[in-house]
């Protein structure tokens, strides 16, 4: 097991054990938060469920696909770091992450 | 109090269906503070889940029921919304603010939210209850075709449409000899221009599906009390060890109906998702409305999209925060190696432009309608998904010649028309 640090776009911010497998966006859902929607249950066909990564953790991640790189530029809250959760496999080289859940717009 | 004889359970909402609408209407309520009683029934035993892998990913086997979950069971507790599983709605009283169950129990509301969704469109015709036949919006749909789909090899899928083509593409990557039956002359006819039907259809010919387009169903033939075929309009039986009906849905709102509510396909709501009785909301697949994306006709939507904006909609409007329901539509299709996605709505389009070469397997088709785009149906073309949404929303009158020339990209061609207006 992995951990990953979660933070809310109301500012909460929770530590749950992450199974490896899962994406992040697996994670989070899971995990009951509610403002990261997933509405496309990970298909990348949406944009709903892109986080900020923490600056020092981005390397680890590394950039957006292409496809998620065209999603994220329908956010108006993308920023250097973004990525799109479900495009993100979660594993013990992840270990430690941090990833806030992006405003909708 | 529940189990207490003679008395009502009562909620101060009452949500029925426990799909993508009414469970994301639960968690809206609470999201906007609302601290009433809430509670969400479903006649499903599963936790609320979401639909649209049962034609995808786990009818591939790909992902566990489990990754299907909207939240985990004790989300629901945890915010204080009941669920009431395994029960169906029969019949609604307005007047004294009750619903009655499958089971016999009678439970009182405040407000009344009906996200019943729709119940799958049987076959007309002869057999079209047979063991073997099958239909895909449950679990326990999925479920059973995935037992017999250990022994069945050949299937026969009627109606070309997205659930058929993504069901088709599934079982065809599994190994099975399927065939596509439509009735109309290319599938997707209703819902997608002509060049996106022929390159879908292209695409399943090509990975050996056999599609039968302009082919009615007359029967489906029997053996042993199975499906063993399908016999065609023109009396040809399609031998078939399973059949999978992808017809559309009727949608569930016939106690409403009885009841007295305005409708017929569907119920009808305002921009608010309110229907024509007291405190009785309806939003997601069975909601009619009038939506400025199809000409302001009214229509119901089958989409995770509407679903989920509709249940913002309606519980914003319970909680006293009116806002009409105003939101360009989106959908998205997988098949194969092909995704497929969807900005606004092109029923009704009078011209359309394909930007990009369909043989290269990358491509979008936009509809105009009175010279203005009004959807844009992107196969493997995420960016012009994305920028055309500012097309749609805006409903901008732009030149062919330029939509159809890759060269530009469309988030260009929004900004020029932008600086024009």
């Amino acid at each position: 097991m992995a951990s990953l640090t979660i933070t809310s776009t109301r500012g909460d911010t929770r530590t749950v054990e992450g199974a490896a497998g899962l994406s992040v966006m697996e994670i989070i859902r899971k995990a009951g938060f509610d403002d990261l929607q997933a509405l496309c249950g990970g298909s990348c066909a949406c944009a709903t469920c892109h986080v900020h990564v923490h600056p020092d953790d981005f390397a680890r991640v590394g950039p957006p696909n292409e496809d998620e790189d065209d999603l994220l530029d329908s956010s108006n809250e993308r920023t250097p770091t973004s990525r799109l959760s479900c495009q993100i496999p979660f594993g013990p080289a992840l270990d430690g992450l941090r990833v806030t859940v992006a405003k909708e717009g | 109090m529940p189990g207490l004889p003679g008395a009502t359970t009562r909620f101060d909402v009452l949500i029925v269906g426990a799909g993508h609408a009414g469970a994301h209407l639960a968690m809206s309520l609470r999201q906007l503070g609302f601290a009433g009683t809430v509670a969400l029934l479903g006649d499903e035993p599963d936790w609320p889940y979401e639909r649209p892998p049962l034609s995808k990913d786990y009818l591939a086997g790909a992902k566990p029921f489990e990754a299907l979950l909207l939240k985990e069971p004790e989300y629901w507790a945890s915010k204080d919304i009941a669920t009431l599983r395994g029960r169906r709605v029969v019949s609604v009283d307005p007047a004294a603010r009750e619903v009655r169950t499958s089971d016999g129990a009678a439970l009182g509301y405040g407000v009344l939210a009906w996200c019943a969704g729709g119940t799958p469109r049987r076959l007309p015709c002869a057999g079209a209850h047979l063991a073997g036949v099958h239909t895909v919006r449950t679990r326990a749909d999925v479920d059973l075709m995935r037992k017999e789909l250990a022994t069945a090899t050949r299937v026969a899928v009627v109606g070309g449409g997205y659930i058929g083509l993504e069901a088709a593409a599934v079982l065809t990557e599994m190994g099975k000899a399927v065939t596509v039956i439509e009735m109309q002359d290319r599938v997707l006819a209703r819902v997608a221009g002509e060049p996106v039907s022929r390159f879908f259809e292209a695409e399943h010919r090509a990975r050996g599906v056999q599609m039968m387009l302009d082919t009615a169903v007359s029967r489906i033939e029997e053996h042993n009390g199975r499906a063993s075929g399908v016999r065609l309009g023109d009396g040809t039986i399609l031998p078939a060890d399973m059949v999978v009906a992808g017809i559309g849905i009727v949608p569930a709102v016939q106690p409403l109906l009885d009841a007295g509510a305005a409708g017929g396909n569907g119920v009808e709501v305002d921009a608010c998702c309110r229907t024509s009785l007291p405190d009785i909301y309806a939003v997601g697949d069975c909601a009619a409305h009038r939506n400025r994306f199809a000409d302001g006709g009214s229509i119901r939507l089958e989409s995770v999209q509407n679903a989920v904006d509709q249940a913002l909609t309606a519980a914003r409007a319970i909680t006293g925060a009116p806002a009409p329901y105003d939101v360009v539509p989106w959908f998205w299709s997988n098949q194969y190696d092909l995704r497929l996605q969807t900005v606004g709505l092109s029923t009704g389009h009078d011209a359309l432009v394909v930007r990009g070469e369909p043989a290269a397997r990358s491509f979008s088709v936009i509809y105009l309608r009175r010279s203005a785009v009004v959807a844009l149906d992107c196969v493997n073309a995420t960016r012009d998904y994305v920028q055309g949404k500012a097309l749609v929303a805006g409903a901008l009158v732009l030149d062919p010649a330029q939509l159809a020339d890759t060269a530009q990209p469309l988030k260009a061609l929004a900004a020029a028309a932008a600086g024009r207006a």
